[in-house]
């Protein structure tokens, strides 16, 4: 943690409200964002319970597993789930426009700009926590391995029609999570982590429902106490006041409540199916759409307290205003969507158990790319953000004192304008360091001259090198003048890509080979064999 | 007429003293031992476990009680699954061990499943020990379902009891522990597997005192067998996992926990945790014992909402994390945090105090740019 967000952590303690940890929103917010608030049986690796999901605050969809073990009640569940999802993901794959995108000719192996489609664009689903990210990435896997009663007839247990490509889309939204700066799939906590500091730990900022009394305490109550009542409060029954989050349930709720209504549904269902003639039948049938109810009704007060939160949350974060390079990160995104549904509508299997050595390579490549980019923009998007860097030396701001033209020593001399900076910041420069500042949104570079003044002093000489137009004097505006207030980095603010990999073709085999040596190939997926007491 | 008192017997009943009249000890179980080594700098902890205190009556005592519990479905998926694991006579659990651990040995044809009934856990540990003889002696495999191992803790003894230990046919004996998570195309959650290596090695420790009584002592492998269900079935998949770091780190934990006999004389006289005393006296009776709390105690001790309270109270930079501490240099509370940075207080050529003023100018400024510009107090 900066010394800049401890601060903010205890001047929340002190002010008993959570502080500002980023002044303008980092991460893109759809207009139209699907929220997911889900919930699992314990100990049953990822079992769910139940689910509200949907667009409409007002209106969302209950699911609900009345008896988690049960394969077939799991497969109606997750049938509902692909009729909400889907249709909400595909209405984004239908709008595109025109874009380019630069590809390696087959025949010349030049690069060559092709016209695609680019979705305008894309999905986001909303969790409440980071477990509820991993419990997309589990749902994903338990499903895109499915085969249903079309492609394998003779197989037992065939999954729902469209229950495998909604196993295939929350993989793929899952491990775009992974990559910084995405807004594919995010959770809540750590959007409201990243944009606000509490008086409390970062384990206990994994509470929705903490955190959220920190940043918006109820009228006349402090952060610190409304967070300890949602972590605490239990009402005379013994549960929580706020339950957690999700997708794991208090053991409270499953011992007292849960557990019994089960029991209720399960003999209500023995009973239904040892019925003797309709009209007991008919009764029975009430009495298991009652224990039906009841768990209905369960699950819909463990997770409707989360739904609320979540919007609540995402109300807040729209008070900030978007940063400046959000949308940006936002069109990659777009770009990660239509890839996989380019994928999808070619046919192409599943996302493997296992990345190959070369997939692995270029994912880790990305992340790290991406990491560093995010790093820069929000920065340069971001005055709080920009001060931590600056603390750490990584760069400076101050005013212009001086500017003295000179030129470089070549046959056409260019201008290479010395500028005199003024700065209370101790940035880490060497000799010929170079540093970016913004310049209309792109960067222009200087090179670190030395102090004027005593070495480590607070006057700095740099040279500008770039982004001053072809001519011999300077562009209008493209070199500061006295009295400036400017802002230098000694980071890169576009990230190149590092080296490149070689082509597939040329992997070597430490890294697995070539694919095409019969070795190497992965077989096409196996759905994953079915057993009696399965999960999911 | 009584023995004569040891220091042993003197410091267990010393303990008694603490625990209170009539409170029988809570047994340390493999977990709790493990998770000492979490935060060994607690004394609170090391004398409340040591002495057998059960911390969840003490904090529900003290009015902040603790959030530990474990769902009904939870347990009955784990002692399916584990029930699953052993059927068979073992067969298919030895064939896992077989598997992972001793592919070049013969394979586990048939195994002796020794009875280990007996009254007590004293007897059941001595009825444990001599299977575990017998079995290295007879040169086959053999699966010791829930044995009895006994440890020293501090000079009392903790009974402990692993899921399994097989004894290879040269000997050699291997702790076995089944868990219910899943382990997913072959790897699992980490949190998950660190707790359940954390777990094993105090059970290796436990065995290897056990071992170190026969002669020659047989060895106790460091490598145990996680058994998780495999994907999304019920059927059981594993994977050897090397303890040997977790293992080191609980033995010189324990070993470091003999100092509860220092705690203990610390504290004044009187000094009684028992969960029916007065609130005022047990809150005074704790407090009387130092505790390091830090945010990862919650998720470890049965007290951690009570000391949090007190951390927080006290404006503790460490109720923040642990990790603040490191930047902060000798400034421990909150109110000299702030008061450093903000110039009220503090030596400027300090260089802790130096960056936090730096860091709360550069805060303000950010934070007065970023108002000016949305039209807020500022104008």
């Amino acid at each position: 943690m900066s010394l800049i967000a401890t601060l903010s952590r205890l001047e929340a303690v002190r002010s008993g409200r959570a502080q500002p940890a980023a002044t303008v929103r980092h991460r893109h917010l759809s207009e139209r964002p699907l929220v997911l608030v889900p919930l699992i049986t314990a100990g049953e690796a990822g079992a769910p319970l139940g689910a509200l999901v949907g667009t409409d605050r007002d209106a969302p969809r209950l699911l609900v597993v009345p008896q988690p073990r049960d394969r077939d009640l799991r497969f109606a569940f997750l049938a509902e789930l692909a009729d909400i999802v889907l249709p909400y993901v595909d209405a984004y794959g239908d709008v595109v426009e025109a874009a380019e995108r630069s590809e390696t000719d087959p025949e010349t192996g030049k690069r060559v700009k092709v016209e695609v489609d680019l979705c305008t664009d894309a999905p986001q689903l909303i969790l409440p926590s980071r477990t509820g990210i991993d419990f997309v990435r589990l749902l994903g896997r338990s499903m895109r391995f499915r085969r249903t009663a079309e492609q394998e007839p003779e197989a037992p247990h065939p999954a729902p029609p469209r229950v495998p490509l909604l196993g295939r889309w929350l993989t793929h939204f899952g491990e775009r999570a992974r990559v910084p700066g995405s807004s594919l799939l995010l959770a809540l906590t750590d959007l409201l982590t990243r944009h606000w500091a509490t008086g409390q730990s970062s384990v206990e900022d994994q509470h929705l429902g903490a955190l959220l009394a920190w940043i918006d305490p109820p009228e006349g109550e402090t952060g610190d106490a409304a967070a300890r009542r949602a972590e605490l409060a239990r009402d005379a029954d013994g549960q929580l006041l706020c339950p957690p989050a999700g997708p794991a349930t208090d053991p409270a709720f499953d011992n007292k409540l849960l557990a019994p209504a089960i029991e209720r549904y399960d003999r209500a269902r023995a009973a239904l199916a040892a019925a003797e003639d309709g009209l007991e039948a008919d009764d029975r049938l009430g009495d298991l759409t009652a224990a039906e109810r009841e768990i209905r009704a369960l699950v819909e007060s463990r997770t409707r307290p989360t739904w609320d939160a979540v919007w609540h949350g995402l109300d807040l974060l729209r008070k900030l205003p978007e940063g400046a390079r959000v949308a940006d990160r936002w069109t990659r995104d777009r770009w990660s969507f239509t890839g996989h549904r380019d994928r999808v509508v070619a046919g192409e299997p599943p996302q493997p158990r296992r990345d190959d050595a070369v997939t692995a390579a270029n994912k880790l490549a990305t992340r790290e790319r991406e990491q560093a980019r995010l790093d820069a923009q929000e920065a340069l998007d971001d005055p709080l953000v920009m001060a931590g860097r600056r603390l750490a030396g990584e760069a400076f701001a101050g005013e212009v004192t001086d500017v003295v033209m000179a030129y470089s020593e070549s046959k056409r001399p260019s201008p290479r304008p010395l500028v005199t900076v003024r700065t209370d910041d101790r940035p880490h420069l060497g000799e010929r360091t170079k540093v970016y500042r913004s310049l209309g949104g792109k960067p222009q570079a200087a090179e670190f001259v030395g102090y004027d003044g005593p070495e480590g002093g607070d006057l700095l000489v740099l040279r500008i090198v770039d982004k001053m137009g072809r001519g011999k004097e300077p562009e209008e505006g493209s070199v500061p003048e006295k009295g400036d207030p400017v802002c230098f980095t000694l980071f890169e603010h576009d990230q190149r890509g590092g080296a490149k990999l070689p082509d597939p073709e040329e992997t070597p085999w430490t890294h697995g080979g070539p694919p095409g040596d019969p070795e190497a190939v992965p077989l096409p997926e196996q759905p994953d064999p079915p057993t009696e007491e399965d999960l999911l | 007429m009584p023995p004569p008192r040891t220091r042993g017997t003197a410091l267990r009943h010393r303990l008694a003293e603490l625990r209170g009249p009539e409170v029988p000890p809570k047994a340390l179980d493999a977990r709790a031992l493990a998770a000492l080594a979490a935060n060994p700098g607690c004394r609170r902890r090391a004398l409340l476990d040591g002495a057998g205190v059960n911390k969840t009556a003490l904090a529900s005592a003290l009015g902040s009680p603790s959030a530990f519990g474990m769902s009904q479905f939870a347990f009955m998926r784990g002692n399916a699954f584990e029930a699953r694991v052993k059927a068979d006579g073992g067969a298919e659990l030895l064939r896992l061990v077989h598997e992972k651990l001793a592919p070049s040995a013969e394979p586990p044809a048939a195994a002796a499943v020794p009875d280990l009934a007996a009254i007590g856990p004293e007897g059941r540990a001595a009825r444990t020990a001599l299977a575990l003889r017998e079995a290295s002696e007879s040169g086959g495999w053999a699966l010791l379902d829930h044995p009895m191992l006994a440890l020293d803790v501090a000079g009392s003894p903790a009974f402990l009891e692993p899921d399994a230990v097989v004894v290879h046919p040269d000997g050699t004996w291997t702790v076995v522990e089944i868990k219910s998570f899943p382990m997913l195309d072959g790897s699992a959650d980490p949190a998950k597997v660190g707790a359940a290596a954390r777990q094993s090695a105090v059970y290796v420790l436990a065995l290897e005192e056990v071992a170190a009584r026969l002669d020659p002592a047989p060895e106790v492998r460091h490598r145990v067998l996680l058994v998780c269900p495999k994907d999304f079935t019920n059927l059981p998949t594993a994977a050897a996992v090397d303890v040997r770091k977790q293992r080191a780190v609980t033995r010189r934990q324990l070993t470091r926990l003999t100092r509860i006999e220092e705690i203990a004389d610390a504290l004044p006289e009187g000094t009684c945790f028992a969960p029916d005393l007065p609130r005022e006296q047990l809150t005074a009776a704790v407090e009387s014992l130092p505790a390091t709390y830090a945010p990862e105690c919650l998720a470890a001790c049965e007290l951690a909402f009570h000391c949090r309270t007190r951390s927080r109270e006290e404006g503790a930079v460490t109720s923040l994390g642990r990790s603040l501490r490191a930047e902060l240099g000798g400034l421990t509370t909150a109110d000299d945090v702030l008061a450093a940075a903000h110039g009220t207080a503090g030596d400027p050529e300090d260089p802790a105090v130096a960056a936090l003023r730096r860091a709360a100018e550069l805060r303000a400024e950010a934070l007065g740019a970023a108002a000016r510009r949305e039209g807020g107090p500022c104008h």
